[in-house]
């Protein structure tokens, strides 16, 4: 096994780092708008859509049993319970920007925030 | 490590594997939540590592393999298997390439097998709930698949020093 640490692996190693920096800038930069409304998809189907300024509990029923509720408080939205035993959607941080989302992968249930229709430009510059 | 006899391989696979699992426990026992799923350390993947330097390819894939379906039944539930298997036969294959065909170091053989690992779990995930909008996880999954898979590569390659003296 060679010990040697490569200029090739510094290149290779660069291009991932590079990679991983602009994902999270176009993470930081292009995500971080505040949304309206939650969207709720069940196995790629729409479930509902509900506004983040209105307090509310939103109970998810498939199949007449309800598997998660999600709550809606002070603009974000939140899973607050689950039936499935990860509860990995439960320990979720609470979403309010465009794009975020909570993803109960057991229930196939989706809860992304979106915003409004987005202008094609922010602003022209002559 | 040069002499193969068909039990001597056996018993060291299955010591590995042990090791393996040993580790999908301890990452099963420290609670890492950082709001967003599918963060951990990733340190079976050293075990992966080390197998494919000191026995084989194929005996690596299978004791990955083994492993999930292991951890899957032992520590999670059958959702996790299928997510974990294709998220450690994408970083598999990306390795072995990375390894034999590029030649490159352990380091980097690591790195691009955590950042894959993340990859192949968040596309299945992505098609299993018909929901585009997963990628967006990508940007944190990406960033910490890296830097897992550089400090399990700097582990891996400070052992494989010590084994190979």
């Amino acid at each position: 096994m060679n010990r040697k640490i490569l200029k090739k692996d510094f290149i290779f190693l660069g291009i991932l780092v590079l990679a991983a920096v602009a994902f999270l800038l176009w993470f930081l930069l292009g995500y971080k708008k505040d949304g309206k409304q939650v969207e709720l998809t069940v196995d790629g189907k729409l479930y509902g859509t509900y506004d983040l300024d209105k307090e509310q509990e939103i109970p998810i029923e498939i199949g007449g049993v309800t598997t998660n509720v999600l709550v809606i408080k002070d603009g974000q939205a939140d899973m607050a319970k689950a039936d499935c035993p990860d509860q990995i959607c439960v320990r979720h941080v609470s979403i309010s920007h465009v794009g975020e989302n909570i993803v109960c992968l057991p229930n196939k249930v989706v809860a992304a925030v979106t915003g409004e229709e987005e202008a094609p430009l922010d602003s022209v510059v002559q | 490590m040069k002499h193969k006899s068909i039990g001597r391989t056996c018993a060291l696979l299955g010591m590995l594997l042990a090791l393996a699992l040993l580790c999908s426990y301890v990452e099963a026992l420290i609670p890492f939540n950082f709001g967003v799923p599918g963060i951990k350390l990733g340190l079976t993947n050293i075990v992966v590592i080390l197998t494919m330097y000191l026995v084989g390819l194929k005996e690596a894939l299978l004791v990955s393999v083994a492993r999930i379906i292991l951890a899957g039944f032992l520590f999670g539930n059958p959702f996790t298997i299928v997510y974990s298997l294709a998220g450690g036969i994408l970083s598999f294959l990306v390795m072995v390439f990375l390894k034999n065909a590029l030649k490159l170091n352990v380091i980097s053989v690591s790195a691009a097998g955590g950042v894959f690992h993340n990859l192949g779990q968040l596309i299945v995930a992505a098609l299993v709930v018909e929901n585009m909008n997963l990628l967006y996880y990508m940007s944190i999954l990406f960033f910490a698949g890296l830097l897992t898979g550089v400090l399990i590569g700097i582990v891996s390659r400070e052992i494989l020093a010590r084994l190979f003296h």
